[in-house]
């Protein structure tokens, strides 16, 4: 999808009274991945939260829109650390579950080669609890991709995956989501060095951008100006932290 | 292993039963050997089967009417806030009354035959099935919820597609809870008055000293209600299988 727009977040946010960010504005750009790290709590979940329209926990003063003014809630797929695969449901299911939720008519062809894509089709009528993680988690994938959402939030979606699976994931998910707006929260800076197009530090007093390399993503994992770029942010979140 | 302590224990009891009976010497108008129990039991076979069917018909209808009103109740409380403002007070309040002080009046209206213990078996399980629903369906996981809004769900989708699936395993463990309570509730409206049933054989013989046949019909009732027990836990497991 190349019509994906980019997203302006504009304002600050407090719970109960007590700020947890002060005005900040948050760019991502169309059709690009954008990477937010951050210390634990400093409000990442709650920007993600606020732009695909779930509540949080916060009170939130300002706008969130998309550069092409149309509406938002709508045009957003989200996927989590935790997969969220329904345990009662077999895997096709659960990558038709929106179709399904919004009493749509079932595209099973389409379902199958979404599938196929991630690679699970022998898979197709278990149980998710008959998988891996790995497995699991590109099951998550596949259903956010049977949304076919120009917008994709993703809330560390790697994070409880092994070095190795989740290298492998991040590769599949550049792949197949492709001219997507990706706005991806993460802990880890060897993540963001790889996928962002844009890198974004998020503390109590704002953003900052970080430089990054200017290859495309995926960039690989043993390139030197991405290990630099994993090293600064390293640096610079510990500098966050103290 | 289940099995194995279980039939222990049983004969555990039994020796124990026997022990008192040979060591007090009561009379067995008082207290029957189990050996007597057992043979008054075969003897009138055939009166307790008929009486044990009528019980037993009393509770499998108390059962459906009780678990499906219960089920629809939960629902329309997870569904409605208007409807859990109004009527969950209303319910918690019926719980504080006596449900065996109403069998009277059950009698009195829906007379001696079988509606009336029927009604008493839906009005004891029907509060353990709602609330044991109800629960499950308040308690869906928030990440679930989530995924379902930005999939730009339906509340009455959500609930039937997410919630409702996944609040089955607590709606299976109130319908075991409801097959204890069932013959327990109509053993008392039959207490109250009728002509048949486990719960009239038992009085009947209590009131007659036919004390060992009481005890046959008191045994009787506990066995239908361990086998009840068994098998709605035998047609719940695939609520909490396929969940975790
Ligand atoms: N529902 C809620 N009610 C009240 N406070 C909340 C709620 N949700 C989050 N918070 C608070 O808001 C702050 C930011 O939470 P958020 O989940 O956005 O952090 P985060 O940056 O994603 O952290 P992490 O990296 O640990 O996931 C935290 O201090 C948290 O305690
Ligand atoms: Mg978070």
């Amino acid at each position: 999808m190349s019509n994906a727009p980019g997203i302006r977040v504009e304002g600050s946010a407090s719970i109960n009274g007590a700020p947890l960010f002060t005005p900040l504005t948050l760019k991502l750009g169309a059709g690009q991945w954008t990477c937010l790290l951050g210390g634990s709590g400093v409000g990442k979940s709650t920007v993600l939260r606020l732009i695909s329209g779930l509540a949080t926990g916060a009170e939130f003063n300002g706008t969130i829109a998309a550069t092409d003014g149309a509406e938002l809630a709508s045009r957003v797929a989200y996927m989590a650390q935790d997969d969220l695969l329904l345990p009662w449901a077999s895997i096709s299911q659960n990558v038709l579950l929106g179709a399904r939720l919004r009493g749509e008519t079932l595209d099973a062809d389409h379902m199958l080669r979404i599938l196929d894509r991630v690679g699970l089709t022998e898979h197709a009528s278990k149980k998710p609890i008959e998988l891996s993680g790995g497995q699991r988690q590109r099951v998550a994938l596949a259903r956010t991709l049977m949304e076919d959402k120009p917008i994709i939030l993703l809330d560390e979606p790697f994070s409880a995956l092994d070095a190795q699976t989740r290298a492998a994931m991040q590769d599949l998910a550049v792949e197949l989501l492709q001219g997507k707006t990706v706005l991806i929260v993460t802990h880890d800076p060897a993540e963001a060095a790889r996928l962002g197009h844009a890198i974004i530090v998020m503390t109590a007093e704002g953003l900052t951008h970080c430089p990054h390399p200017s290859t495309p993503i995926p960039r690989p994992i043993d390139d030197l100006e991405t290990l630099e770029c994993q090293a600064s942010l390293l640096r610079q979140l510990q500098t966050g932290a103290a | 292993m289940k099995y194995l302590s279980a039939l222990a224990a049983a004969a555990f009891a039994l020796l124990l039963w026997q022990a008192i009976v040979t060591l007090t010497g009561l009379p067995k108008f008082i207290l029957p050997s189990p050996a007597l129990v057992a043979e008054t039991w075969w003897q009138n076979r055939a009166l307790i089967a008929e009486h044990t069917w009528a019980t037993a018909l009393e509770v499998l209808i108390g059962l459906i009417i009780g678990a499906g009103l219960g089920v629809v109740t939960a629902i329309q409380l997870a569904a409605s806030r208007t409807t859990r403002l109004l009527v969950q007070p209303l319910l918690v309040f019926t719980q504080a009354l006596p449900v065996f002080a109403l069998a009277p009046i059950l009698t009195l209206w829906l007379g001696y035959g079988l509606w009336s213990k029927v009604a008493m078996a839906v009005l004891i399980i029907y509060f353990p099935v709602t609330s044991a629903f109800f629960d499950g369906l308040m308690r869906t996981p928030q990440g679930y919820l989530d995924l379902a809004r930005t999939m730009q769900a339906s509340p009455a989708r959500i609930l039937w597609h997410i919630r409702v699936p996944a609040a089955l395993p607590a709606l299976a463990s109130g319908l075991r809870l409801a097959a204890v309570y069932a013959p327990i509730g109509a053993v008392i409206g039959e207490w109250v008055g009728a002509s048949r049933g486990l719960g009239y054989l038992m009085l009947m013989a209590n009131g007659r000293a036919k004390t060992d046949l009481m005890f046959a019909a008191m045994l009787t009732l506990g066995v239908f209600s361990i086998l009840l027990h068994l098998v709605v836990a035998y047609l719940t497991r695939n609520l909490d299988k396929d969940s975790c």
